[in-house]
C-alpha cells in the first residue's frame, strides 16, 4: 500500500442557496489581475443549466478527462503523439467566446459628457481591448434561467430523460433547480497533469494540492481541453494557465479557504481523506455504473491499525492521520455514504463530493393545502420533480442506484427529525424508516447535526501542514534568512 | 563606392555573425536561468481560434521543414551535391522547398492579417511582435525570390555558402564567395543574422521549448515536500 493523504471537500447542496459569496471571495483575492478578468476558479450554476464555460460537460465538444480503449485509460484530448501533431494548434481548445469578454463600463462619461437632452451613460467597454463592445454573456449569464428553452434545455445531462420528463421540467409550475457550486476536484487521477507537456501541472504530494507551476508553464494549452470540468483557465495577459489553489496559503496556515470561510449557507466541508495510491488506474478503469464505489473502496478506513501503520511508513504527520479521523468528508463520503463524486464517469477520481439536493421538498397536495410530508416516509422519488435519472447522469456516472440510497436516507432523517421535534409523526415508524434507509437514531442525529448545526471547527478540520521542515528538506533556514525571499520577486508581465 | 561595399561586405558577413551568436547565447542562457518565467509560447489561440489554424499550422511546418532543408545543406554539402547529379532528384528538391517556402509565406501572411484584423489579437501584440514578425517576412521573401530567380539554390549554396558558413565557424571567414553574392542573397544572409540577433529578446525564445520529458515520463506527476526515499528506507533501517 501507497498510503497518501489529500485534503478533500464535500458541498451540501441542499443547503445552498446560490448567493455567489463563495465565488467574489474567490475573485477579490485571486483573479481580479489582468488576463484573469473572465476566470472563476469558483463558480455557482443553476442546474438545469448550460454552466459555465457553456456546456462544459459536453466532451464530445471538449474532449476533456480519460476514456477506456480496449481497457486502458487514455486521455480524450491528447496523447505523447498527439502532442507533438497539435503542437500548433490545439483542435479542442475553448475561447473567450465559451467563457465571456470581460468588459467594465466608461464611467468617466457620467461626468465627461456635454450638457444635452439626454442622460449621459456609461457604455461597456471589453476588460481586452478597451473598445467598446456589446454584451452577449457573462458571469453566471444563466443564473436562474432553469425552465429556460434557450439555455437549461442545452443542459447535456437532460439527455437521458424520456421526452415527457423533459417537458415536464419546462412546463410553468412544474419546472425545478438546484445550484451546483464548483471548484477545481483536485483529482487523484488529474487529466490536467498527465495533459501537460511541460511537467508544470502537479499534485502535491503532502495534501493532493493540484497546483500549476507558473515557471514551468509555457503555453501548451493542453490542460485547458484536458480538464474535463474546465477548471484550468488560460491567461491571455501573461500567457500562463492558471486554477483553483485551493487557496494553499491559507490551508498552510489552519485557516479555511476563502470560498469555504466565506459561505453564507455552510454548504462546504473540508477535511483529510486517506487512500491507496497503488490502486489509482485500476480503480479509474472500472465501468462507469461501479466508479463512486471503486473510488470509494480506493479510500482508507483512518482507524484502521494497519492503515496507521502504513500511512506513517510513508511518511504521513500523525497530526495528520488524527485530522483524517475528524475528517467531516470521510464521515459523508465513507460512513454514510451521502456524498457522491460529480461525473465520475471521466474518471480523474475528483476528491470534491457532493450531497446530491432533495429539493424541491416533497410535498403532497389537498385542495388548497399543503402537507408537509407524505403519509409515506418515502415519497416516490420516481414521480419527483427532480428526475432520479438526471441527478445519476450528474452524480453517479449513470448507476440511480446511488442517488436512490442517499435521497432515501435523507428522506428517512428528516421524517426522524420531524418525529423528534414537532412530533406528528409516529416515532416508530419514523425509526422503521430510518432502518430501512440504511440508518439508525444514532448516526441519523450525527448527520443532522454535522448538516444542521455544525460549528466552523466541525466543518474544517485542517491538519498542520509542517512547511517548516519542508523547508529545511530544501534549504538550510538560516541561509535563508539572509536572502531576498522567495516566489515571483516581479510583477510577472507578458514575455518579460 | 566600392569601398563602401567592402567595408559593410567586412562588417555583415565576418562581424555581424559573431555579435549576434555571442549575443544569442548569452541572453538566451541568462535569460533561461534568472527568468524561465518568461519563456512562453505567448499563445493567443484563446482569443482568437479560426484564423489561428490557417496561420500557425502552414506557418510552422513550412519554416520547420525550410530551416530543416537549410540546415542539411549546410552539414552535409557533398552529399547534397551527389543528391543534385541527378536532375529529376534537384527538381523534386527545389520544388518540394519551394512549395515549403509558400506555406510559409502563406502563414505568415495569415498572422499578419490575424493580427491586424482581430482586435483581441492586435491587442496583444507588441511591438517586439511586429519586428518578428517584419524580418521573417523579410527572410521569406528574399528566399523565395533566390528561389525562383537565382536557381538552383541548392546545388550553388553546397558550393559556395555551406564554405563560408563553415569558415565563419571555424573563426576565420572566407569572403571569396560572398562578395559576388547578388543583393538579395546577401540580404537574406544579413537577415537571418538579425533574426537570431533579436531571438533572446523576444518570444522567438520558444523554439526552445520541446515537450520532451513529456514524450517518457509517466502520466502523473507529484511533488513532495519530503523525501520519500529517505523516509522508507530509515523506515526500513530502524
Amino acid at each position: 500500500m501507497d498510503i497518501r493523504s489529500q485534503i478533500s471537500m464535500v458541498f451540501h447542496l441542499d443547503k445552498c442557496i446560490g448567493c455567489h459569496t463563495c465565488s467574489i471571495a474567490c475573485k477579490n483575492i485571486w483573479t481580479d489581475r489582468k488576463g484573469t478578468e473572465y476566470m472563476w476558479w469558483n463558480n455557482v450554476e443553476t442546474k438545469p443549466g448550460t454552466g459555465f464555460p457553456t456546456r462544459w460537460e459536453d466532451q464530445e465538444k471538449y474532449k476533456g478527462g480519460w476514456e477506456l480503449v480496449n481497457g486502458e485509460l487514455k486521455l480524450k484530448s491528447t496523447s505523447k503523439v498527439k502532442t507533438v501533431t497539435n503542437i500548433f494548434h490545439n483542435p479542442n481548445m475553448p475561447t473567450m467566446d465559451d467563457y465571456y469578454e470581460p468588459w467594465s463600463y466608461k464611467y468617466k462619461d457620467l461626468f465627461d459628457a456635454p450638457a444635452g437632452d439626454d442622460q449621459p451613460t456609461a457604455k461597456p467597454i471589453s476588460m481586452v481591448t478597451g473598445e467598446y463592445m456589446d454584451i452577449e454573456a457573462g458571469p453566471n449569464w444563466d443564473d436562474d434561467l432553469s425552465g429556460s428553452p434557450i439555455y437549461a434545455e442545452n443542459d447535456i445531462n437532460l439527455d437521458v430523460l424520456s421526452e415527457e420528463q423533459r417537458d415536464q421540467l419546462f412546463a410553468i409550475e412544474r419546472l425545478m433547480m438546484f445550484y451546483f457550486p464548483r471548484i477545481c476536484n483536485h483529482c487523484v487521477n488529474p487529466s490536467c497533469v498527465a495533459s501537460c507537456p511541460s511537467g508544470a501541472l502537479y499534485k502535491r504530494g503532502e495534501d493532493g494540492i493540484v497546483l500549476l507551476d507558473q515557471e514551468r508553464c509555457r503555453a501548451w494549452r493542453s490542460c485547458i481541453s484536458a480538464c474535463p470540468y474546465k477548471k484550468t483557465y488560460y491567461n491571455w495577459n501573461t500567457g500562463k494557465s492558471e486554477k483553483c489553489i485551493l487557496c494553499f496559503p491559507r490551508v498552510e496556515t489552519g485557516q479555511a479557504p476563502a470560498c469555504f470561510h466565506s459561505c453564507v449557507g455552510r454548504i462546504r466541508y473540508l477535511g483529510v481523506l486517506l487512500y491507496d495510491a497503488d490502486k489509482i488506474e485500476e480503480t479509474a478503469k472500472h465501468s462507469d455504473h461501479e466508479l463512486v464505489d471503486t473510488q470509494r473502496e480506493m479510500i482508507l478506513d483512518p482507524f484502521d491499525e494497519d492503515v496507521i501503520r502504513d500511512a506513517k511508513k510513508n511518511g504521513i504527520a500523525d497530526s495528520t492521520i488524527k485530522a483524517a479521523q475528524e475528517s467531516p468528508v470521510y464521515k459523508f463520503v465513507k460512513d454514510w455514504g451521502i456524498a457522491l463524486p460529480p461525473h465520475v464517469e471521466y474518471r480523474t477520481l475528483p476528491m470534491l463530493f457532493y450531497v446530491p439536493p432533495m429539493l424541491p421538498v416533497m410535498s403532497s397536495q389537498e385542495g388548497d393545502s399543503v402537507r408537509s410530508i407524505n403519509e409515506e416516509y418515502f415519497p416516490d422519488f420516481e414521480k419527483a420533480r427532480t428526475p432520479i435519472k438526471y441527478l445519476a447522469k450528474m452524480f453517479g456516472g449513470g448507476n440511480e442506484s446511488h442517488l436512490r440510497y442517499v435521497l432515501k436516507k435523507q428522506s428517512a432523517i428528516r421524517a426522524y427529525r420531524r418525529a423528534v421535534t414537532v412530533g406528528d409523526i409516529d416515532m416508530l415508524n419514523a425509526e422503521k424508516a430510518l432502518m430501512e434507509a440504511d440508518c439508525h437514531p444514532k448516526e441519523a442525529d450525527k448527520i443532522y447535526k454535522l448538516t444542521s448545526l455544525c460549528t466552523f471547527d466541525d466543518r474544517f478540520v485542517i491538519p498542520a501542514a509542517h512547511r517548516e521542515e519542508a523547508i529545511e528538506m530544501m534549504k538550510d533556514p538560516l541561509e535563508h534568512k539572509q536572502e531576498a525571499g522567495f516566489g515571483f520577486r516581479e510583477a510577472p508581465e507578458r514575455g518579460k | 563606392m566600392g569601398q563602401l561595399k567592402s567595408i559593410l561586405d567586412t562588417f555583415f558577413f565576418s562581424m555581424f555573425p559573431y555579435i549576434t551568436i555571442f549575443t544569442f547565447l548569452l541572453v538566451t542562457i541568462q535569460r533561461y536561468r534568472s527568468k524561465a518565467y518568461t519563456y512562453s509560447s505567448l499563445s493567443s489561440q484563446f482569443l482568437e481560434n479560426r484564423q489561428h489554424f490557417w496561420a500557425m499550422v502552414p506557418f510552422h511546418y513550412g519554416i520547420i521543414s525550410v530551416l530543416t532543408a537549410h540546415f542539411v545543406w549546410f552539414l552535409v554539402p557533398e552529399t547534397v551535391l551527389w543528391w543534385n547529379s541527378v536532375p529529376a532528384r534537384l527538381y523534386v528538391m527545389e520544388i518540394a522547398m519551394f512549395i515549403f517556402g509558400l506555406m510559409t509565406l502563406i502563414g505568415l501572411v495569415n498572422i499578419i492579417i490575424r493580427r491586424q484584423t482581430n482586435s483581441m489579437a492586435r491587442f496583444v501584440t507588441t511591438k517586439a511582435d511586429w519586428l518578428v514578425l517584419g524580418f521573417l517576412m523579410i527572410q521569406i521573401v528574399t528566399g523565395l525570390y533566390t528561389a525562383y530567380f537565382h536557381r538552383w539554390g541548392s546545388s550553388w549554396f553546397a558550393a559556395s555558402l555551406a564554405p563560408y558558413l563553415w569558415s565563419v565557424f571555424k573563426l576565420s571567414p572566407d569572403l571569396t564567395y560572398i562578395t559576388a553574392m547578388p543583393f538579395m542573397v546577401k540580404a537574406h544572409i544579413v537577415s537571418a543574422y538579425s533574426i537570431i540577433l533579436l531571438f533572446p529578446f523576444t518570444r522567438l525564445v520558444h523554439i526552445l521549448v520541446l515537450p520532451n520529458p513529456y514524450l517518457w515520463r509517466k502520466p502523473q506527476l507529484v511533488r513532495w515536500n519530503w523525501n520519500r526515499k529517505t523516509i522508507r528506507t530509515t523506515e526500513k533501517n530502524s
